[in-house]
């Protein structure tokens, strides 16, 4: 059996399966539940300052899109940070930790971009004795109006100067939760670790209306027939989040700050590969509220069955090791040459590969063959781009083969070359460095 | 006195109310809205869908049943009847199992194919159920035109030929419209008399007269419909049914196993209906099915279909076979009817020799077996009653004892078309007859556009 066992900045949980800062981990009575399943450590859905307790709305709080069957793809919210009394939850924290202390507890935090709103609430965590604290940076509506959560993640000079704050004043890890809805993940991840974070979380969810109801004209989640932007995850904004903490994993100035992987990872493969790419662990929310806790089970096992059919030890051996891999589009080797190839065994003869290519892409794929349905790629035409393999329903029919070096290309007339040529030496590119000059 | 079920002979009142109404309720029943959205969501939408292909009246079936899925249910009706009229009763009737569904590519994959029959009705029920008429009679022609038989095949061609605006006279020999829809079919296919109700749907367009009890070649001839009308479309079923030809055929309990079904349909109370404690039907195919299942669920105690080949031989599709074998139908193979034996001038069992190919031709081996019976059905296949038509003025060509058409349903004689399971091609399915009815009123508007347009070409 590998090892699971997570340490993610000191902080320690017996697998890297947390649940993220939201709804389900808004007390005790449902992160005891959690914990009962099996998750490895939960982030306390996030704490405001002391005072009068936040209001929701009374409506929906929720919206959604669907694929097929009304599986949830993707769902957002407009809830707002805990609506319980700061107290109760310090409380619940404190005692949970007690319970559970093989647990990771770490308690998300916002309150206003104040230096003694800071001081203030972070000696009431330290005293629960929680592991470490998140700094909600990253909620795009209703807080982000009132001046916290992405109105300070979305400059990076005030990312910078909370962290500061919260490192100068308390003991406990500081993890800086990210928000999407930026153009350039980079900067508040640098800026963050400017200001001293032990830790980036991300993704917070994203800008985004579900739906609009076409009776009434009112977005969704609709309140009294109107309706605002919510906070958009889940399966859906798996690779936006993907790319995200791979951009920060392989940037020079933050390669090696440790990030927890946030962003529509419903399955163990979307954990591993959110690792993969450089997150020391993963943080669930979508994926536990539409099948509930018990999912944690599939992860965990599905992960340890993979690293022992991979040989991989725990989880270092895998943390990572995906990031060298991704480069710029300008670094791709273009002589590597694939086709497409379909297996006529499992073909079902759907059409949808050849429509998809001969409607919108290279013409590549025949619908018949000698008077015969017949799907099969011509090879001078087909480029390699994959359309058909997504498009296709029988996974495993229609797979992308790599040309040896030194084969034609049916397409150029041309043989595969065996040497590693991208666009930075491209003949066709006028900025070309030329090796030769 | 034994009662019920094990009542001697042919009788009635077998079963209790209750077990003949849910003996004969829906077969499929109607898919509500959450099943045919999770059914529609498994189609694939296929390029050049097979199912597509397979359907007679190649009807756009994933274009349907992905507006089924988007929540546009009266788009995916008028996509179905666009092609075929008929759509409700062909989703009810219609053996997909050997057409659209055989084709599914789902089926292939995974030996489940989208159910298609029973998301057409599902589509076709929401728009029949809100009376919605999708087509509008253009301007009138004044032109008419004569269609002998409101089955199917007739009811698809006034259709359409009603949309072109044309005056079309129905003329039908029963006493109601609706062909084999009405009197053929089992029961629990067709329930809550849907054919009068799709016969009234069709019928809406306006610009249809439809006469019922009138007979051709014996209250009307062929030569009077062609002096009358400009066009004229036989749209006839099959009147005669082939014999056994065996002694003893004559005898009380031995039964027209169509006309069996036809006086089920007809039926207004079930229990009203006689059947044998021990029934055996002759036939493969499904109007032996259909004779068998209805014998069964009226009550009989034991119902054996003798087959004189083999199960890979039967026309009933290999769904109907199961359907009649899981309703207690007994289906034997290989076996051909010798001799009714008869007492007391009644029916009281048959006696089969076995058969085997020898050289692909089937013989008798001469063994021979008894079965009990006192209601035999006889369903070895229909014929093409000729006595309505070629007995007065020029003769129509036959074709293996039906009317011969070309492609588009023109018969040999000038202005008269033809359709249905009177003419020579096509399978006898409802499916196939509403095709050949709607491409015959293509075909006769091509010829009456052409006749109307040929001044205006010469004095040009």
């Amino acid at each position: 059996m590998a090892d699971l066992r997570n340490n993610f900045v000191g902080i320690k949980s017996p697998n890297p399966f947390w649940l993220a800062s939201a709804p389900p981990t808004d007390k005790a009575y449902n992160v005891i539940r959690a914990f009962k399943a099996g998750w490895g450590g939960v982030v306390w859905k996030t704490l405001g300052e002391e005072g009068p307790p936040v209001v929701n709305v009374n409506g929906p709080r929720y919206g959604a899109i669907w694929g097929a069957d009304r599986r949830l793809l993707g769902l957002n919210n407009i809830e707002l940070i805990t609506d319980r009394d700061l107290f109760v939850n310090l409380r619940e924290i404190k005692q949970v930790k007690k319970d559970w202390p093989d647990r990771a507890i770490v308690v998300s935090l916002m309150v206003p971009c104040v230096e003694e709103s800071w001081k203030a609430i972070l000696p009431l965590v330290e005293e629960t004795e929680a592991d470490g604290i998140e700094l909600n940076f990253g909620c795009p509506h209703g807080m982000s109006e009132r001046g916290m959560g992405a109105a300070v993640g979305q400059v990076p000079e005030y990312i910078e100067m909370v962290v500061r704050w919260c490192k100068a004043n308390t003991r406990m890890p500081v993890i800086t939760k990210l928000t999407p809805n930026i153009t350039d993940v980079r900067k508040p991840a640098r800026a963050a670790l400017a200001g001293g974070t032990d830790a980036v979380s991300l993704i917070n969810t994203i800008n985004s209306i579900t739906a609009v109801d076409l009776d009434t004209f009112s977005p969704e989640p609709s309140i009294n027939g109107k309706g605002s932007h919510g906070g958009y995850c889940g399966p859906a904004v798996k690779p936006i989040a993907l790319n995200m903490v791979a951009e920060i994993a392989r940037d020079p100035e933050t390669h090696g700050l440790p990030i927890s992987g946030i962003g529509g990872i419903t399955t163990w493969r979307d954990a591993a590969e959110f690792m993969a790419l450089g997150a020391g662990n993963v943080q669930v929310c979508t994926a536990a509220m539409t099948y509930g806790f018990k999912i944690v089970q599939e992860m965990i096992d599905g992960l340890n069955n993979w690293m022992d059919e991979k040989g991989h030890a725990d989880l270092d051996a895998i943390i990572g090791r995906a990031t060298p891999n991704v480069t710029d589009w300008q670094y791709l080797n273009l002589n590597y040459v694939a086709k497409a190839q379909i297996n006529q065994d499992l073909c079902i003869k759907c059409g949808r590969c050849h429509i998809a290519c001969e409607d919108t892409s290279h013409q590549a794929i025949t619908s018949m063959v000698d008077g015969i349905r017949h799907f099969e790629v011509i090879e001078a035409e087909c480029v390699g781009c994959n359309l058909c393999v997504n498009v296709c329903p029988v996974e495993g029919c229609i797979t992308m083969e790599p040309l040896a070096a030194g084969v034609i290309d049916e397409r150029t007339g041309m043989p595969v070359s065996p040497v590693y040529a991208n666009w930075t030496q491209h003949p066709n590119n006028p900025m070309a460095k030329v090796a030769a000059e | 006195m034994p009662e019920g079920q094990f009542k001697e002979g042919i009788a009635g009142d077998r079963l209790s109310p209750e077990k003949y109404a849910e003996n004969f309720s829906d077969l499929h029943p109607p898919l509500d809205r959450h099943e045919a959205l999770v059914e529609a969501d498994r189609c694939y939408f296929c390029y050049d869908a097979p199912c597509m292909n397979a359907c007679p009246t190649s009807i756009d079936i994933p274009l349907f049943i992905r507006q089924i899925a988007t929540g546009n249910p009266l788009g995916s009706a008028k996509t179905i009847f666009d092609q075929n009229i008929l759509g409700g009763m062909c989703a009810r009737v219609c053996p997909t199992e050997t057409l659209c569904e055989e084709v599914c590519v789902r089926e292939v994959a995974e030996g489940k194919p989208v159910q298609i029959g029973r998301l057409q009705r599902y589509a076709t029920d929401v728009a029949m159920a809100m009376d919605k008429q999708f087509y509008k009679r253009a301007q009138p022609t004044g032109r008419k035109i004569a269609v002998v038989g409101a089955g199917p095949a007739g009811l698809a061609c006034a259709h359409r030929l009603a949309r072109y605006g044309h005056d079309v006279t129905i003329l039908e020999a029963r006493p109601k419209a609706g062909g084999l829809n009405e009197y053929g079919i089992a029961a629990y296919k067709s329930t809550d008399d849907f054919a009068q109700a799709e016969v009234d749907y069709v019928t809406a367009i306006g610009g249809i007269d439809l006469v019922e009890g009138k007979a051709l070649g014996r209250d009307y001839f062929l030569p009077d419909l062609v002096k009358t009308y400009d066009a004229v479309f036989l749209g006839m079923g099959l009147g005669g049914i082939n014999g056994l030809r065996v002694e003893g055929e004559d005898a009380d309990g031995v039964v027209n196993a169509v006309e069996f079904i036809a006086t089920l349909r007809q039926a207004e109370d079930f229990s009203d209906l006689p059947v044998g404690r021990r029934v055996v039907v002759i036939g493969g195919g499904m109007t032996a099915i259909d004779a068998a299942v209805q014998s069964k669920l009226l009550g009989a105690e034991e119902v054996t279909i003798c087959y004189r080949r083999g199960k890979e031989h039967m026309n009933a599709s290999e769904f109907e076979q199961d359907l009649a074998t899981s309703k207690g139908v007994v289906i034997r193979h290989w076996l051909q009817p010798k001799r009714v034996v008869v007492q007391f001038g009644k029916a009281a069992g048959i006696e089969l020799e076995y058969t085997e190919l020898v050289d692909g031709k089937l013989v008798g081996t001469g063994e021979t077996v008894h079965i009990e019976a006192d209601q035999i059905f006889k369903a070895i296949g229909q014929t093409f009653d000729l006595s309505s038509l070629n007995s007065t003025g020029s003769t129509v060509r036959l074709e293996g004892g039906k009317i011969a058409v070309d492609a588009e349903g023109r018969t040999s004689l000038p202005k008269v078309w033809a359709g249905g399971d009177c003419v020579g091609v096509g399978e006898d399915l409802t499916v196939s007859a509403v095709a050949q009815g709607r491409d015959a009123a293509e075909s006769i508007h091509r010829a009456l556009a052409a006749v109307a347009a040929a001044p205006v070409a010469v004095s040009a």
